[in-house]
């Protein structure tokens, strides 16, 4: 083991080891101190006096912090199940042999390519209570029609799902999609010879098996839905009030613009705690799911 | 499948196409309009005297905070923030995974993962350590923070892509290259760059809608004048100087997203590659 | 040009994997060696350890003489040819079998020459200008030899180069390999799991298996004398029957008592020629059960006895025409054994009666699987 021949032995952990230090510092480092803060009495300086766990009780007493949670798991639900059953169900229509597929599968994508400041105020614009949506209907004769879910304190974070689905749900067909062409072809020969009918070839043998796709759809829409933050500035910008704050709105605004830095790493570090609740047991879930087949 | 039943499948597509569709017309349309056609008109008709007045404010003149001088400057900024981040982290990226899959040693594997960690962590969880940073090295509120930034905590990402694909290099390959007398980086520049087009593709275009539609980091590390395009839009959206003019807002919507469409449309391919590619994590 | 050695050598993985466990081989200049074995035997690991593609955990290897242990690949003035053929698939033929040439600096007249040459040799100059994804595998393998040879390296290595062309393929270049190396006489070392090329390409073979050499020696030897019974039965095909028989003195003669037919009912006793009996006698003595090694060419029709013969009538379990020969099944010892005889000797029948050439057999010990006697000494 100590051959120490050529420079070939020491580059390749030369090349690494940048990367390793940033990782080190910024990712791992950098978390470290976050939590470190959140124990501290830091308000709009970072001020290293231990405080115990003060920032947090700080935290679990505002109310607005429990809005953005409670925000957070209206979105994130809605936000994902109604990604994954829109993408299932058009990637499977798409999968019928369509003509034009390519055309209209590079439609179904191409919000992704834009900035969720973008999409957010396309839908302002969109469902904006004046001149938007609700005036259409009501040009359409139903002039009775009102939709001020954009200004409607119980009804805006679902804005902020509408303008999310529509963004992601071409996603989530396209994963579904490559995953329905990897589905081998013999096993769905062997269904119609056993006398299945289409849907019950989707329901029992096709779907049951794209099960790592929707692993990790969810899994990636769920990093969405937590980190989301220009989405909701754009849309609702946490309005109207604080009605539609999440998470990630109340630690930047905790953090930078109210000079609560404790508060703000606190929350910062419950985030990461919710990805983590989230991420881990899926995870576990389907590696001991993988052992299984 | 029957005639009726075919009928409806394309119904339901093509609606599906529409519903995709329509946000992008109305911010169109709407942008081509006057105030007073927005005001009376209908949302989804398309403009009767198309005007390309609200797209030159947008550009030129309209106010972003307190600056009025339209989006250009910002645009610029996200240029010069966004090229050389997404260089630098695709070529590190291609290093590293070029060394993690053809030259191991004992602990890649497990440095690999570490790695990884960085794809998976919401970005709040370091933005205030890396502010002081930032302020502390002077180059927070400049375009050089934003691209150390972006470069950081791309290469997570840079080089699950480039391991994932070199993974499916044969070894062979690089020990032939090696007994014909080739170092590390002869090697990788005469055997694996030559072959590394569709990843380059893949990673380029993904660093690039990731990194030119950043809103976070923007907003928290930029100043007044090196903020992105996507910090100049919101703010733009925002300030209000008597009338809202929603064409402006839209055409300067629009212009944001441009470059990333234009990706989009250019090399959609490759855009649908990295998306597929940055979801098989691990 | 030069002699190989290999001392000694062990090859421990970091998780603690032992695959190889202290190899010694040692082959003169413009010898031609085989390493061959199953999956995972340690043959391709030696190879990389020979090349410097991996590291060496204990022992030396030396090339003319002189320790290699710590000299990088480009050092060791070797050129490896690749199970995939690993050719550089950005580069035309031509470039593929220079690019080791311009790394070394060599005049760009100097590196014309040397392809020009090569191409010829290999008969590959209408190809020189194409990408190896044009090829057909038997082009690649031929390009492949051709970057191996334009170095003129002091030893060539082959991992399995043919194991992915298809069998008329595989044949021809496996004669092709044979006259390269009788014409240039450059030492080579080549890793096969194929025991048919080991047989026709070597002066000696290396039989391994579990990361040790079970035998090291030419292909008579390996053939005729296997050491134990898992060399027995890896070369040749269909391998060295081996046959469950007692050892006894019958008529003063040394014999080997063995049952017949799928019942085990009838017994009979071969006569053993040629074996040194001395060697024998404390085995014999205590009537010792034995393997008695015989290959299916020993075991055949009455046509093809040479003297040095014992007979016998066994019923055929199946017979196997395979044009030239019939494989006939058959028990022997209570063991399915398998015998070589000419077509007409079988057609038709239940029974035939066989010759034994006991003259070319191999005793194992039954519970070592060790050879303990051969007939031709």
């Amino acid at each position: 083991m100590n051959i120490r021949y050529s420079s070939d032995r020491w580059l390749p952990k030369l090349v690494l080891s940048p990367t390793l230090a940033a990782s080190l510092v910024f990712v791992y480092g950098f978390i470290l101190i976050t939590v470190a803060l959140s124990f501290t009495e830091s308000r709009l300086l970072p001020n290293w006096e231990w405080a115990g766990v003060e920032r947090y009780a700080e935290l679990f007493d505002n109310d607005r912090f429990w809005v953005s949670a409670k925000n957070l798991a209206i979105f994130g639900t809605l936000f994902i199940g109604i990604s994954l059953v829109v993408g299932l169900v058009i990637a499977i229509l798409l999968d019928q042999k369509i003509r034009g597929e390519g055309f209209l599968r590079a439609i179904y994508l191409y919000p992704m390519a834009l900035s969720f400041i973008v999409t957010g105020n396309a839908w302002k614009w969109l469902l904006n209570p004046g001149l938007g949506l609700e005036r259409i209907v009501q040009q359409w004769g139903w002039t009775s029609f009102t939709f001020d879910w954009l200004v409607n304190p119980d009804r805006a974070i679902y804005t902020v799902v509408i303008a999310g689905v529509w963004q992601s749900s071409g996603f989530a067909m396209a994963l579904f999609l490559a995953g329905l062409r990897g589905v081998d072809s013999e096993i769905i020969k062997a269904a119609k010879v056993d006398g299945a009918s289409l849907p019950t070839i989707y329901r029992r043998i096709i779907i049951p098996s794209l099960r790592p796709v929707f692993f990790s759809v969810t899994l990636i829409l769920a990093h969405i839905a937590i980190k989301s933050f220009d989405l909701v500035m754009a849309l609702t910008g946490g309005g109207p009030g604080t009605a539609s704050d999440v998470p990630a709105i109340f630690m930047y605004q905790f953090s930078f613009t109210r000079g609560q830095l404790g508060v703000g790493a606190a929350s910062a570090v419950m985030m990461l705690m919710t990805i983590v609740a989230v991420m881990v047991p899926l995870m576990y879930a389907e590696a001991r799911s993988g052992r299984e087949r | 499948m029957n005639r009726a039943g075919r009928f409806l499948l394309y119904a339901a597509l093509v609606s599906t196409a529409f519903y995709a569709l329509a946000p992008m017309w109305v911010m169109l349309s709407t942008s081509l309009k006057t105030l007073d056609e927005i005001r009376e008109g209908s949302l989804i008709a398309a403009p009767h005297a198309p005007t390309i007045e609200p797209w030159l404010k947008a550009w030129g003149t309209a106010c972003s905070g307190v600056r009025c001088e339209g989006l250009k400057p910002f645009f610029l900024n996200s240029l010069l923030m966004t090229i050389p981040a997404v260089l630098i982290s695709t070529l590190v990226g291609a290093l590293n995974g070029y060394a993690l899959t053809h030259w191991r040693f004992r602990g890649s594997d497990f440095l690999f993962t570490a790695l990884l960690v960085g794809c998976f962590i919401p970005f709040q969880v370091v933005l205030l350590p890396m502010a002081r940073l930032l302020g502390a090295v002077g180059i927070s509120d400049s375009v050089f923070g934003l691209i150390f930034v972006h470069v950081v905590y791309g290469l997570a990402f840079t080089t699950l892509f480039f391991r994932n694909y070199y993974i499916g290099v044969p070894g062979e390959l690089v020990k032939a290259a090696r007994v014909d007398g080739a170092g590390f980086f002869t090697i990788f520049q005469r055997i694996l760059l030559p072959i590394s087009g569709p990843i380059f593709m893949v990673c380029v275009i993904w660093q690039f809608t990731q990194i030119w539609n950043d809103f976070l980091f923007g907003v928290v590390f930029a100043g007044s004048d090196s903020q992105p395009v996507t910090v100049a839009l919101n703010n733009l959206v925002r300030t209000s100087t008597g009338v809202k003019e929603y064409n402006v807002d839209m055409a300067a919507a629009i212009i944001a997203a441009l470059p990333t469409l234009l990706v989009y449309i250019v090399a959609g391919k490759y855009f649908v590659r990295g998306l597929t590619a940055g979801a098989v994590k691990g | 040009m030069a002699s190989l050695g290999i001392h000694n050598i062990r090859k421990i993985y970091p998780n603690g994997v032992e695959v190889l466990k202290g190899i010694n081989l040692d082959i003169a200049d413009g010898e031609f060696l085989i390493l061959v074995g199953g999956s995972g035997c340690g043959k391709s690991t030696l190879l990389n350890m020979i090349a410097g593609l991996e590291p060496v955990t204990e022992g030396e290897i030396t090339i003319g003489g002189k320790r290699v242990n710590d000299l990088p690949p480009k050092d060791r003035d070797i050129a490896m040819v690749f199970q995939s053929y690993a050719l550089y698939p950005s580069m035309s033929v031509r470039q593929n079998i220079a690019f080791g040439l311009s790394l070394r600096k060599v005049p760009k007249a100097e590196q014309e020459a040397t392809i020009a040459r090569v191409a010829k040799l290999l008969q590959i100059e209408p190809l020189l200008d194409r990408k190896p994804a044009q090829l057909s595998g038997g082009q690649r393998q031929r390009v492949a030899m051709g970057r191996a040879l334009a170095r003129e390296p002091q030893i060539f290595l082959f991992d399995e180069p043919l194991s992915n062309l298809d069998a008329k393929l595989r044949v021809e270049m496996r004669s092709e390999i044979k006259l390269l190396h009788k014409r240039l006489g450059i030492t080579t070392v080549y890793v096969t799991h194929d025991q048919i090329e080991a047989m026709t390409l070597g002066d000696k073979i290396a039989v391994m298996k579990d990361g040790v050499v079970q035998q090291f020696g030419t292909p008579d030897e390996i053939y005729n004398r296997p050491v134990n019974t898992f060399v027995a039965g890896f070369m040749g095909s269909p391998p060295m029957n081996l046959i469950p028989a007692t050892l006894a003195i019958n008529d003063g003669k040394l014999c080997a008592e063995v049952t017949v037919g799928p019942t085990g009912s009838k017994r009979v006793h071969l006569p053993l020629f040629g074996f040194d009996t001395s060697t024998l006698d404390t085995l014999t003595s205590t009537g010792s059960s034995v393997l008695l090694g015989l290959r299916p060419e020993h075991l055949t029709d009455t046509g093809r006895s040479n003297g040095m013969t014992a007979n016998l009538t066994v019923p055929v379990d199946l017979a196997e025409p395979t044009g030239a020969d019939t494989l006939i099944f058959i028990t022997l010892g209570g063991a399915r054994c398998i015998a070589r005889l000419h077509p007409t000797a079988v057609a038709g029948r239940d029974e035939v009666e066989l010759v034994v050439d006991t003259s070319a057999a191999v005793v194992f010990d039954r519970h070592t699987q060790e050879a303990i006697a051969f007939a031709r000494v």
